[in-house]
């Protein structure tokens, strides 16, 4: 693939007159897909795909295509030819763009990570029969993913990796759930077996009658993946320079009115992992750590190289979406063993579901509880809680009402497949609050 | 693309095989302020090799549309099924999978190429310039999506199906700022105005003429009063009835989710096997159909993506729940009648059951017999926010614009109008349903579901409709 790549990359580059920029983005992946339902298997197969992307700029004008590349390096190069002079007659007519940005060359990388991973054709036996006797939904996606990057300035950008995630819920009679995520690059199935035992024990801990609480503020915790959910709302009309500009993000408050959050809550863009490619489109290199939110204050939002011509600003090489790739939110002081004795009498949230915006202005998000979710009193766990909606504002639970935060971060890595495998990921902690609105 | 001597050429043993093959181009022009922000254009084509063996379907996708590339795919794809098929949820037969040939040609007047690419961003730049009615809207975004999709199926047992689409969406948005207090306006929400059509939907006095409304509009948010918080009748228009449709209709009653497939992502389902010919859904006045017919509508065709030919069916009848939205896998599984509704988003995922065209029928009420009726209530226009619990019962939702409702009349424009309740409760308080004059159609490109994920499209029509007793409130004070 790398090899295609480059071949394309350098057989194009070739074919650009003096005054043309261009640049090249790869989206591929050689992926299985098995989906579960009760512990059996729903649907199964393989996708190879692989997209390229082009950005051509000329004369000031841009316009972007993208194209499916079966594998074969002629053909291909014949698509990707026609489609660059698809966008030089389509440039031709577009009007100019003042925010235009040139790739102008810098560094270059590569990354390629070998895992080891199940066979297609192994995966169901190693998966499937450690979970019978249980109710287990979810999906098993395994494979190498693949991203690109060259442009017409230099620039060459290459991140490969194995990865596989089981993504499942565990069901118990009574329709409760616990819900968790088997990830890595390396499958050793002693491993997956001790995961999957320890959500079993968890499922356990939900026989017991859920109780319905009424809907007030409450003293909440809220475990890692909870809270990552939370901080992916981020991502959308949030940390965005160009949104904000535009007077379509939750944090206008904090920089037109100077609000703070809590000096608890710090947030930023941190690729120190290794794990996320730090790349954007252009070719540019993200900075390793960018700081947004530190100790309550709003340091910076992601700003692209194009909302920076546009506004004046320095470019911190973001996407031009402007979203989230590798976030972390700082650790405490509250360790995990001491939560619920910390939390003394409240509710005890493991994850929720389905957030919106609910008021973009006053930060507040809407949502549900879900899975293992509990009513704790005098830091025992008494019962489950029958799902609640949520309403509060991120001015409130990371701010006024954050009276704690955990010692330990979790990787919560992103399994969406929309178009294709994600490589993002949140690595964030618990939080403890004395208050937070359960509405219905 | 000659599937038929595709298929031929294969030499593989399985019981059954398909090969579904996708080409959609997808082109999408947006201009913020005047500027132009994207002007894109995706193609993407391949193929899903489907096989059925020992009960078991198993698939192979690639983007590699040549024999070697597809018969590597069909052995595969036998292998996966095979060592699946001790594993299954279900032993299928070729009985899911029926005979079926056809085509299908979306309406349109004007083909893609008829608009170049310089007359849209001309267009959309115009529409920005309408959008800007002051200098209290400090943003203005107008947009087109042009979606050409060619779709090819044929299998081992003779089916042999050609359907062709164009589809266009165009939309509008302005955001007016006044001090701290920021309002957003659209024209009938994210995206809604999506049609099979071809390119007369651009038609400039249409969208100059929306355009200056929604700028009108933005601005007079600004100054609006919040709206009020209480139970009290509301009226939502067709726009946002769009929303509660799918969320508190259509997701529930997708019989995959009935039968626990989404549990891990989007959920489950208040809904049960057995309540399917007797659950009193809504009340008399809720008529539902899945209806791939409707001239334009966003999701109509005449055959899913297992082969099924689609017809119209009532979903729900004068409030009682007749079937579900399942395809023949479902239908098979459940032993519930369903629809034609088994569909993928593109040639690299597998069908599921989705949601297409499903409407609420008009009743008897004009507007004004709507709105003369309520003492105390909001009319609520173009979705802004969703959510919804995992078994779609406990929705919230929030519309960009409202009137406030007195007497029988409407008096004042209200800001940040939500509305929150329980999907079972609330269409049981359905009132009064607006008649075949105010009856509009709407689509999405943008339903998300399944596992892997997959974005569809969906269409839904209906007219404005009066619900009682619903708890309605505003925003953060």
């Amino acid at each position: 693939m790398e090899s295609l790549f480059n071949q394309l990359a350098d057989g194009i580059f070739t074919q650009l007159e003096t005054e043309e920029n261009l640049s090249l983005s790869l989206f591929a992946e050689e992926s299985q897909f098995t989906r579960v339902n009760g512990a059996r298997i729903r649907q199964t197969g393989l996708v190879n795909d692989c997209m390229i992307y082009l950005d051509l700029i000329v004369n000031n004008r841009r316009a972007t295509g993208s194209l499916t590349l079966s594998g074969d390096l002629k053909v291909d190069l014949d698509s990707v030819l026609d489609e660059l002079n698809r966008l030089r007659e389509e440039t031709a007519q577009l009007p100019e763009d003042p925010y235009i940005v040139l790739s102008t060359g810098g560094e270059n990388s590569r990354t390629d990570k070998n895992g080891k991973i199940p066979d297609a054709e192994d995966s169901a036996a190693k998966l499937l029969a450690a979970m019978q006797g249980v109710d287990l939904s979810g999906i098993w996606a395994s494979g190498r993913i693949y991203r690109g990057n060259a442009n017409s300035a230099g620039n060459r950008h290459w991140f490969a990796t194995d990865s596989f995630s089981l993504d499942y819920s565990l069901v118990n009679a009574e329709e409760k759930m616990v819900k968790a995520t088997f990830a890595g690059s390396d499958w050793v199935q002693q491993d997956y077996e001790k995961s999957l035992s320890a959500s079993i024990q968890k499922l356990k801990m939900l026989d017991s009658p859920s109780i319905k609480i009424k809907p007030g503020n409450y003293r909440t915790y809220i475990a890692s993946a909870g809270v990552a959910d939370l901080l992916q709302m981020f991502s959308w009309d949030g940390l965005s320079e160009s949104s904000m500009q535009t007077g379509e993000s939750a944090f206008l408050k904090m920089r037109n009115e100077n609000i703070k959050l809590s000096p608890l809550f710090s947030y930023a863009e941190d690729f120190s992992n290794g794990l996320v490619p730090c790349f954007n489109e252009l070719g540019e290199v993200s900075p390793e750590r960018i700081e947004l939110i530190k100790q309550g204050e709003l340091k910076s939002c992601l700003i692209s190289s194009r909302t920076a011509k546009e506004y004046g600003l320095v470019s911190n090489f973001a996407e031009e979406p402007e979203y989230l790739r590798s976030p972390v939110m700082a650790v405490g002081e509250l360790p995990e063993v001491d939560v619920l004795k910390a939390l003394g009498t409240g509710v005890y949230l493991s994850n929720l579901h389905y957030l919106n915006w609910s008021d973009l202005a006053g930060g507040r998000i809407t949502g549900m509880t879900r899975y293992a979710c509990f009513w704790v009193e005098d830091g025992v766990i008494k019962a489950p809680i029958e799902n609640m909606r949520f309403d509060d504002s991120f001015y409130h639970f990371f701010g006024d009402n954050l009276e704690a935060v955990t010692t330990e971060a979790k990787i919560n890595p992103d399994v969406g497949t929309y178009e294709c495998r994600s490589l993002e990921m949140t690595e964030c902690p618990g939080i403890l609050l004395s208050s937070f609105a359960l509405t219905l | 693309m000659d599937l038929t001597k595709l298929l031929e050429q294969l030499d593989v043993k399985a019981d059954w095989i398909g090969l579904r093959y996708v080409d959609e181009t997808t082109t999408y022009r947006w201009v913020r302020d005047g500027k132009p922000q994207s002007n894109n254009r995706s193609r993407s084509k391949g193929v899903m090799v489907e096989v059925l063996v020992e009960g078991q379907f198993a698939y192979a996708a690639s983007s590699n549309v040549g024999i070697r590339s597809v018969q590597s795919a069909a052995e595969k794809a036998v292998k996966m099924a095979r060592a699946s098929a001790p594993y299954s949820i279900h032993q299928f037969t070729s009985e899911a999978r029926p005979v079926a040939t056809g085509n299908y040609n979306s309406p349109h007047q004007k083909i893609e190429n008829s608009v170049s690419a310089g007359e849209i961003n001309d267009l959309l730049i115009r529409s920005c310039e309408t959008l800007k009615v002051s200098e209290k809207i400090v943003s203005t975004n107008a947009l087109a999506r042009i979606v050409n999709s060619d779709q090819l199926f044929v299998s081992s047992n003779g089916s042999n199906i050609e359907q062709q689409f164009l589809m266009v969406t165009t939309g509008s948005m302005a955001v007016a700022q006044e001090g701290s207090v920021v309002q957003k306006r659209s024209d009938s929400g994210m995206r809604a105005r999506s049609w099979q059509i071809g390119m007369e939907s651009l038609d400039e006095n249409r969208m100059m003429n929306d355009s200056r409304r929604v700028g009108e509009e933005a601005v007079e948010l600004l100054t609006a009063e919040e709206c009020p918080t209480g139970t009290m009748d509301l009226i939502l228009a067709p726009d946002q009835m769009m929303l509660q449709i799918h969320e508190s209709v259509g997701h529930p009653l997708e019989i995959d989710r009935i039968l626990g497939d989404e549990r891990n992502y989007a959920g489950w389902s208040f809904v049960r096997l057995g309540d399917f010919g007797k659950l009193r859904y809504g009340s008399d006045l809720m008529n539902i159909t899945f209806d791939p017919g409707v001239p334009h509508e966003l999701a109509s065709y005449n055959f899913d993506d297992g082969g099924a030919k689609a017809e119209r069916e009532y979903i729900i009848k004068d409030g009682i729940l007749q079937r579900g939205l399942g395809g023949i896998e479902s239908q098979i599984r459940s032993g519930v009648p369903g629809v034609a509704n088994f569909r993928a988003s593109s040639w690299n995922r597998a069908p599921i059951d989705r949601m297409a065209n499903l409407n609420l029928e008009p009743g008897e009420s004009s507007v004004d017999d709507l709105v003369s009726s309520v003492e105390n209530g909001v009319y609520m226009h173009s979705n802004r926010s969703w959510s919804i619990d995992d078994y779609r019962n406990k929705f919230q939702f929030g519309c960009e614009y409202a009137k406030l409702i007195e007497n029988g009349k409407v008096t004042k424009t209200l800001r940040n109008p939500n509305y929150r309740g329980i999907s079972n409760s609330f269409w049981n308080n359905l009132k009064a349903v607006g008649d075949k004059d105010s009856f509009e159609v709407y689509g999405t490109p943008n339903c998300g579901k399944g596992e892997p994920n997959q974005v569809i499209r969906v269409g839904h029509a209906s007219p404005p409709c009066l619900f009682a007793d619903v708890e309605v409130f505003g925003g953060e004070q």
